[in-house]
């Protein structure tokens, strides 16, 4: 596995795709380690960085996808080219690419570790569903995906049968998880560090607690 | 001057070059019983601060002193400091008791958790009853909610303390969109930026009662930050939520250290130790800080 390291990176570009915001940033030395690992991204002006999952990484770049609805996420978004921030990463434990039959399933931002994911897997299937239209237009990140739109749910529209790989908000993953118990998802909490150090990130699965940041972000549930 | 992590803001087993990149590793609080923790949220951020409400998580002191403790002293090649929380001052003493053990180099008694009930006893008496029993170094961490901090730090001085840890956390709270409370427990541990002045005042006023050595800690993020609390009376430092974004901070903030000194003139931090004390107790003229206030 590649060894975090911390560095101040420069932003190449911020694209706006539907209400969601696509930061660039350029590599440096960073791994992008492996699909589902994540990275925590200085948000100006703010006390803690935000933990991203790596969307895409282009040749020289990082790309992250975020969703500006807080004052660190938003001052993300109205980041400019040659802007600077910390980014340290990768961190967490990604998904396991050993399936056989892989399908990808996420539902709003929950989609930002899955482009990454496709092209590891050469291009799977994928369901992925949004609350409008707008929100919809992310689905130019996974041109192979089926879209579905609120109400219609991605467990809706899931085929049987196959080794599920989801991302995305919490009564989504319970939902893909009840019908598809051997999934792998990938959990979200507010995170402080990203490293194990401040026990902040703790989500209760079946009644246990677990660092998100050390032992997930991707925990498979059986 | 040593640097130190503050209690409770790094797990040396995951990250265990943070810990080595210290002078001193504290553990986290270590109760009797296991702790699970909080249920989440446990975390907020505010605009010059956080809030954690982690709940004192640790395995317990039998599993911390079997399996954790070896594991720290194999990794750590730093003095390692053991932070000791519990819920009446007979189980902060049978802790105490039980850590007569080479590996640990000091006690600190977190006396001030805010994310849990507090023993009732007072901070003096916990120090009492665990200097009784331990023959190691006792720190006492304090609260910075006490209304007169020189008080507090008398009687643990009296009780036999032989450091003291300023401050731990304030008490506070957030609320969501709904306006509900984030934190599930409702309140947590202020700490951060916000903290700082809060802690230069705890430190001057303990050190204007006492010459026992003080970790200084409190929303510090730079080496000028480590300056301030050297210049009001604290004898070593330590760094806590600074880590969670700079996990590197212990090398960054020792090199802005050097670089003040420098600009200072000054070979050692020691030689600035407690001049804010002077300046207050004797009173700089004021027309000489009122030209310095508006210059800045």
């Amino acid at each position: 596995m590649s060894r975090p390291r911390r560095e101040r990176r420069s932003v190449v570009a911020v694209e706006a795709i539907g209400p969601y915001a696509l930061v660039r940033v350029s590599r440096g030395s960073l791994d992008p380690g492996s699909p589902g690992q994540f990275f925590m991204v200085e948000a100006p002006g703010r006390v803690l960085p935000r933990a991203m999952s790596l969307c895409l990484a282009p040749r020289g770049e990082l790309a992250f996808l975020l969703d500006p609805i807080g004052p660190g996420t938003r001052a993300l978004a109205a980041l400019e080219r040659g802007d600077e921030l910390h980014v340290f990463g990768p961190l967490g434990n990604g998904f396991r690419l050993d399936v056989e039959r892989p399908l990808l399933v996420g539902g709003g931002i929950g989609i930002a570790p899955l482009p990454y994911l496709a092209e590891a897997l050469e291009q799977p299937p994928a369901v992925i569903g949004f609350r409008t239209e707008h929100h919809a237009e992310a689905a130019v990140l996974l041109p192979n995906a089926d879209v579905v739109i609120d109400p219609v749910l991605v467990t809706d529209a899931m085929p049987a049968g196959r080794d599920v790989l989801a991302c995305g908000p919490e009564p989504m993953l319970e939902a893909v998880r009840a019908i598809a118990p051997d999934a792998q998802l990938a959990w979200e909490a507010p995170m402080a560090c990203g490293y194990g150090a401040c026990y902040g990130c703790v989500v209760e699965i079946d009644g246990e607690l677990k660092r998100l940041c050390v032992e997930g972000p991707v925990l498979c549930s059986s | 001057m040593l640097l130190l992590n503050a209690s409770g803001c790094l797990d040396a087993l995951t990250a265990p070059d943070v810990a080595n990149s210290f002078d001193v590793f504290v553990t986290k609080t270590v109760t009797p019983q296991p702790r699970e923790g909080n249920a989440p949220v446990r975390i907020a951020e505010t605009e010059f601060g956080m809030l954690n409400a982690i709940g004192l998580a640790n395995p317990g002191r039998d599993v911390f002193i079997r399996q954790t403790l070896p594991r720290l002293a194999s990794e750590i090649d730093r003095p390692i400091w053991v932070s000791v929380g519990g819920f009446t001052a007979r189980e902060y003493a049978e802790t105490c008791e039980q850590l007569a053990i080479d590996d640990v180099d000091c006690i600190e008694l977190n006396l001030s958790c805010p994310n849990v009930d507090e023993a009732p006893e007072s901070a003096a008496e916990i120090v009492r009853v665990c200097r009784a029993v331990t023959g190691k170094p006792l720190y006492a961490k304090v609260s910075p909610h006490a209304w007169d901090i020189g008080e507090t730090v008398r009687a643990i001085e009296a009780a036999g303390a032989d450091g003291l840890s300023l401050v731990n956390t304030l008490r506070g709270t957030t609320l969501d969109a709904r306006l509900r409370p984030t934190l599930s427990r409702g309140t947590g541990g202020y700490s951060g930026p916000a903290l700082r002045p809060v802690a230069l005042a705890a430190v001057l006023a303990a050190r204007r009662v006492t010459r026992l050595p003080i970790v200084g800690m409190g929303g510090v993020e730079t080496g000028r930050h480590v300056l301030e609390l050297v210049a009001c009376g604290a004898t070593h430092v330590a760094l806590g939520t600074v880590l969670f974004a700079d996990p590197d901070a212990p090398k960054r903030v020792r090199d802005e250290l050097a670089e003040e000194l420098a600009t200072l003139g000054s070979d050692s931090v020691d030689h600035l130790f407690g001049v804010a004390l002077d300046t207050v107790a004797s009173g700089v003229n004021s027309s000489e800080r009122l030209r310095v206030a508006r210059r800045e």
